[in-house]
């Protein structure tokens, strides 16, 4: 009979949207920024504080912005990795360094090495707040035009950069 | 081991986390209230409207994190340059997206989140509905016999 077939219907409707809300990773939230214009700043830069970085320096370019601090965990696993992206050639990394004591973020980079070309110092977390920031690290990838075509919230695994990342940059790069 | 023994040692174990992560810490910011009431009055509507994105099942009101702190000083420093409450959630959503709103917008993306629960509550009752019509036909009314007449009225009268 047709009738004792629904419990199995509605059975089977529940395991589907357990099975797809239980996967989903609800501290993944899509970011507003995306195809947007990246928000310009202009902050000292962490080893020469009389030198200035800026967005718009970086117009005509494909760039990474990684968001880092010496009080963030992820970024010390995210760290040598940063070293081989950087080695590969595919694309500049800029830090942004978040929230952190100079003092503490230029002994970290003493201790464990520095990837980057350089770092801005957001000393109070204001620019953070223009990108979106909330738990560093966070990775973008800005085009030449200055738009936002990439964010990542947490590490940049090497899947992630193998899969995601480099290929875009190349996109990038060619248009 | 005894029991007692275990939980102090756990105890020093939590301690011991505790201490060890407050080597490095993040930059705080002036979280110190306005003072002016009004100001905090918007603010503290405000925020408790907004979700703070890293721990977020907590509002900006209540969340201690540092971006919480963050932009509860951005909502004031707004607020105090004479920007509407409007003005300051659209820039939120702008940089954060509509998941900082408790209270999501009504878009066809959250369509069903609003009007499914009135769509199930419609479709349940018209269910309910239909059964108990079905059920009503399916019995036909009955007459009662004289034995059974007589032996209802006993019923009444006792």
């Amino acid at each position: 009979m047709f009738r004792y077939l629904i419990p199995l219907a509605l059975f089977v409707v529940l395991v589907v949207f357990l099975a797809v809300g239980l996967r989903r990773d609800p501290s993944k939230i899509p970011s507003a920024l995306l195809d947007k214009p990246a928000p310009t700043f202009r902050l000292p830069q962490l080893k020469d504080r009389e030198k200035t970085f800026s967005a718009e320096d970086m117009r005509g370019k494909v760039w990474m912005l990684n968001v880092w601090a010496s009080w963030c965990v992820a970024c010390r696993d995210e760290h040598p990795l940063l070293f081989k992206y950087a080695a590969s050639g595919a694309v500049p990394i800029y830090g942004l360094n978040y929230k952190d004591e100079p003092a503490d973020a230029l002994a970290w980079l003493g201790e464990l090495g520095d990837p980057y070309v350089l770092s801005a110092v957001d000393y109070d977390g204001r620019v953070g707040i223009d990108y979106g920031v909330y738990g560093a690290p966070e990775t973008y990838i800005i085009d030449k035009s200055g738009t936002i075509r990439f964010k990542h919230v947490g590490p940049v695994t090497q899947d992630i950069w193998s899969k995601e990342v480099l290929p875009l940059v190349q996109q990038l790069n060619r248009q | 081991m005894n029991t007692e023994m275990t939980s102090s040692r756990l105890l020093a174990l939590l301690l011991l986390c505790l201490l060890s992560s407050v080597a490095t810490a993040q930059v705080q910011v002036d979280d110190q209230p306005s003072d002016d009431p009004a100001v905090e009055k918007r603010l503290a509507n405000l925020s408790h409207e907004l979700r703070c994105l890293q721990c977020q099942n907590q509002t900006l009101a209540e969340s201690p994190s540092g971006i919480a702190a963050d932009l509860r000083r951005e909502i004031r420093t707004q607020i105090k340059a004479g920007k509407s409450d409007k003005e300051i959630v659209a820039f939120l959503t702008q940089r954060y997206g509509d998941f900082i709103l408790y209270r999501p917008r009504v878009t066809p993306m959250t369509y069903l989140l609003w009007f499914g629960p009135f769509v199930l509550l419609i479709g349940g009752l018209l269910l309910l509905f239909r059964y108990i019509k079905q059920r009503r036909d399916a019995i036909p009314e009955q007459a009662l016999t004289a034995e059974e007449r007589r032996r209802a009225e006993e019923m009444l009268q006792s």
